[in-house]
């Protein structure tokens, strides 16, 4: 994956300083919680979404497991349609093709309609060092990049951005990539469409080179699909002479007809919509109609080496619709950016470290970048189990094991720092084999109670820093068993507590 | 009906007024309660935290001291899922790495035969109205494992619901998660805190003198985060107002 984020401190460390930033977590509260509710009722609305749901799972497995013969007859359909296919293994040979495909033009800029993947490979740096300059003409990654920001979120990557905030940015940086923002500008939602479709429009006239991503290619006929909100991708799509698309090889279907399952889904887990406003489709080129050079960069950048994981290949069913991130605790307070990388939220805590590898802090961190509530799972429109994911990656970065990489097998030894936890692990695991073992514990500490700490020291310091400590009762509830026989004899003792939290009762 | 408690070792250590609620409540019921001396933890720490190949000695153990029972009856949707939800995995996992059938085998029969608690109560015995006296407001958090885990729906909520005296008032936010998650708490301890400080926010906004759920470990997380806020909040376990009546008030 890019070398973007490269240098991100790990999770919890990054997510601290978003905790504590009130205006981000309001910004993000206010727009996941609405996202949130029209989704679930957007949802709602479908008696067979539940049949939806399981039918665009199966169509995803089925094809990962056909990829081979699907991405071959993707080739020969694309091919066959006047287009040109270009394989990347990654980033850096993806963003190389790129680059020469747009010199080849005599071009020095691009306009590009919001895409994952090539925010993934970093092109747009790629191409600046190459003296080409790429401008987004999404909104949101307008306001993102005008901002010398990051996107923060899949669908709406200026989320943590308020009105106020993106005002300021057209007003300040406008003038130096195109056409000024208009003097006096206000932070309503119309005004601030209407800088944005100024400043666009000029871009759009004069470029000769589109690139985009795509959410789906059909292997049968060769045709890319892109859903989006405003038109802007359309005109990308159309207007210019060269197009380019970067594509992940995991974003194939079969055929047509299993674009109808996901025409519904998507749209209604992503903006919940009924129907999405913006599907452009488009098959190698035509005659006096758009682009008439098309060229599709298919982009592995870690996907083989994903789906050789049968636990983990599940991520790679992702549409990208981010349901996840918007009905997801850890995300409303952590922000985008903690997850370091352009995939943030519940299915970026377990894309990115099976795309990049363990090996980071940030990366190695992402799988505990969750409470493994399982709200993610349940929103998910092909029903990622990212919990028993999380759990998997979990495994994989405290015990290390065997993984692909490179296409070759490779055994990954256990990430530095978890040797406390092993060795805690272990000692439990013995005790708790041991009811004995457990029953003397508990009664050391039922006796020493009045001696314990109110603020634990190591690891422990996390939990007593923000909450009290629970009270340890006076009596285990074995021994109270034991010795009033299940209750029929004697009184319990006068304990006082439950323990919770030490509130009385 | 002879039922074994399993109790979970964070309720046998720090809770045991809980195990005595549900003793109490299940005896009331007509149910004979047994306690397994052998019992200690059903592995979900080790589990969660990516120590799986540790969990399995622990849930080999577990089916060693329930096996023989009709019933398993655990006031915990966490433990609980963890057994109805996780175990199977484990078993599928050791065939999977071709390590054999045994750990399935002898996990099969003590996985349908869990229930936890507000489950055993209403689909197994059948009753709603366990005839419980608790003269409080009351709001309900329904916690991820029972909710998203265990699917327990409304099933808690309709027995606080039958309680006499109880007054239910709705949690705003009541699905989020309390932002305890095992030790997520203790690796992201500052999501962590936010996400309990929010959850007692809410619960503090609806006026109830206690915020009721059936597992003690969210329990834990947001008694020390009341604690901590100083909010006149109680926590209180769902056995505990369950068992409680007017002959024998909770205290």
């Amino acid at each position: 994956m890019s070398g973007t984020f490269v240098g991100m401190p790990a999770f919890p460390k990054a997510a601290h300083e978003a905790v504590h930033d009130d205006t981000l977590r309001g910004n993000l509260r206010h727009a996941t919680h609405t996202i949130r509710d029209k989704r679930a009722r957007a949802v709602d609305e479908l008696a067979d979404f539940a049949l939806l749901r399981e039918a665009g799972k199966q169509i995803k497995d089925h094809t990962l497991r056909h990829l081979d013969r699907y991405l071959v007859q993707l080739e020969e359909s694309v091919t066959a349609a006047g287009g040109t296919v270009h394989w990347a293994a990654d980033a850096d040979e993806a963003n190389r093709i790129v680059a020469d495909l747009v010199k080849a033009t005599g071009q020095s800029e691009v306009v590009k309609v919001k895409s994952m993947a090539t925010q993934e490979i970093g092109l747009n740096e790629a191409l600046e060092a190459e003296g080409i300059a790429a401008y987004e003409t999404d909104l949101a990654e307008l306001i993102v990049q005008l901002g010398h920001d990051r996107p923060s979120h899949i669908l709406v990557p200026a989320i943590h951005r308020n009105r106020g905030e993106i005002r300021d940015i057209f007003a300040r940086e406008m003038g130096s990539w195109g056409r000024p923002a208009p003097d006096g500008l206000a932070d309503s939602p119309a005004e601030l469409a209407e800088a944005a479709r100024l400043h666009l429009r000029e871009k759009f006239l004069r470029a000769k080179v589109g690139i985009s991503g795509a959410n789906f290619m059909v292997a049968e006929t060769g045709t890319l699909v892109v859903l989006e909100s405003e038109g802007n991708g359309r005109m990308c799509l159309t207007l210019p002479e060269t197009l380019i698309s970067v594509v992940g090889i995991e974003k194939i279907v079969p055929t047509w007809r299993d674009l109808e399952v996901f025409l519904q889904t998507l749209p209604r887990s992503s903006t919940a919509e009924r129907m999405n406003p913006y599907t452009t489709t488009w098959t190698g080129t035509t005659d006096g109609d758009g682009p008439t050079t098309f060229h599709l960069v298919l982009l592995d950048n870690g996907r083989t080496d994903t789906l050789a994981d049968t636990v983990g290949r599940q991520a790679l069913r992702c549409i990208r619709c981010s349901a996840c991130l918007n009905v997801c605790p850890v995300y409303e307070r952590a922000g985008g950016h903690a997850y370091g990388s352009v995939y943030p939220g519940p299915i970026g805590a377990i894309l990115s470290p099976q795309l990049r590898g363990t090996a980071s802090e940030i990366d190695a961190s992402l799988p505990y970048a969750s409470s493994l509530c399982g709200a993610c799972y349940d929103v998910c429109p092909v029903a990622i189990d990212i919990p028993e994911v999380l759990v998997h990656l979990r495994e994989r970065v405290v015990q290390g094991g065997e993984v692909t990489s490179g296409g070759a097998k490779v055994r990954l030894k256990p990430a530095k720092g978890h040797a406390a936890e092993r060795a805690a692990m272990r000692a439990a695991g013995w005790a708790f084999a041991r009811p004995a073992a457990l029953r003397a514990g508990q009664r050391f500490a039922s006796r020493t109670r009045r001696l314990h700490p109110r603020k634990l020291p190591g690891p422990g310091k996390a939990w007593s820093a923000s909450r009290e400590l629970p009270k340890v009762p006076a009596e285990s509830f074995r021994d109270w068993w034991q010795r009033t026989n299940g209750g029929t004899t004697g009184k319990s003792p006068n304990s006082g507590t439950s323990g919770k939290g030490g509130a009385a009762k | 009906m002879r039922v074994a408690l399993f109790l979970t070792c964070v309720n046998d250590t720090l809770y045991p007024d809980t195990g005595r609620a549900v003793v109490k409540l299940l005896t009331r019921l007509g149910v004979e309660v047994d306690f397994p001396m052998a019992q200690t933890c059903c592995g979900q720490a080790h589990y969660n935290t990516g120590y799986r190949h540790q969990a399995e000695p622990l849930a080999r153990h577990f089916s060693d001291v329930f096996g023989e029972y009709e019933a398993i009856v655990t006031p915990s949707g966490s433990c609980g899922a963890m057994v109805k939800e996780l175990y199977p995995r484990l078993g599928e996992r050791a065939r999977a790495e071709g390590r054999g059938d045994s750990l399935a085998q002898a996990l099969a029969p003590v996985v349908p035969k869990t229930y936890e608690l507000t489950e055993f109560l209403v689909d197994v015995l059948g009753v709603t109205d366990v005839g419980a006296y608790y003269p409080h407001s009351v709001t309900y958090h329904p916690t991820c494992h029972g909710l998203r885990g265990l699917r327990l729906g409304d099933r808690p909520r309709r027995l606080l619901e039958a309680v006499q005296g109880l007054d239910l008032v709705e949690l705003p936010g009541a699905e989020e998660c309390c932002g305890f998650g095992g030790t997520f708490a203790v690796k992201n301890p500052d999501v962590s805190a936010a996400m309990g400080a929010d959850k007692v926010r809410n619960a503090e906004s609806t006026g109830a003198e206690a915020l009721c759920a059936a597992d003690n470990s969210c329990l834990m997380h947001l008694g020390g985060t009341m604690a901590r806020l100083r909010t006149p909040l109680r926590p209180v376990h769902i056995a505990e107002i369950l068992a409680s009546t007017e002959e024998e008030p909770l205290a």
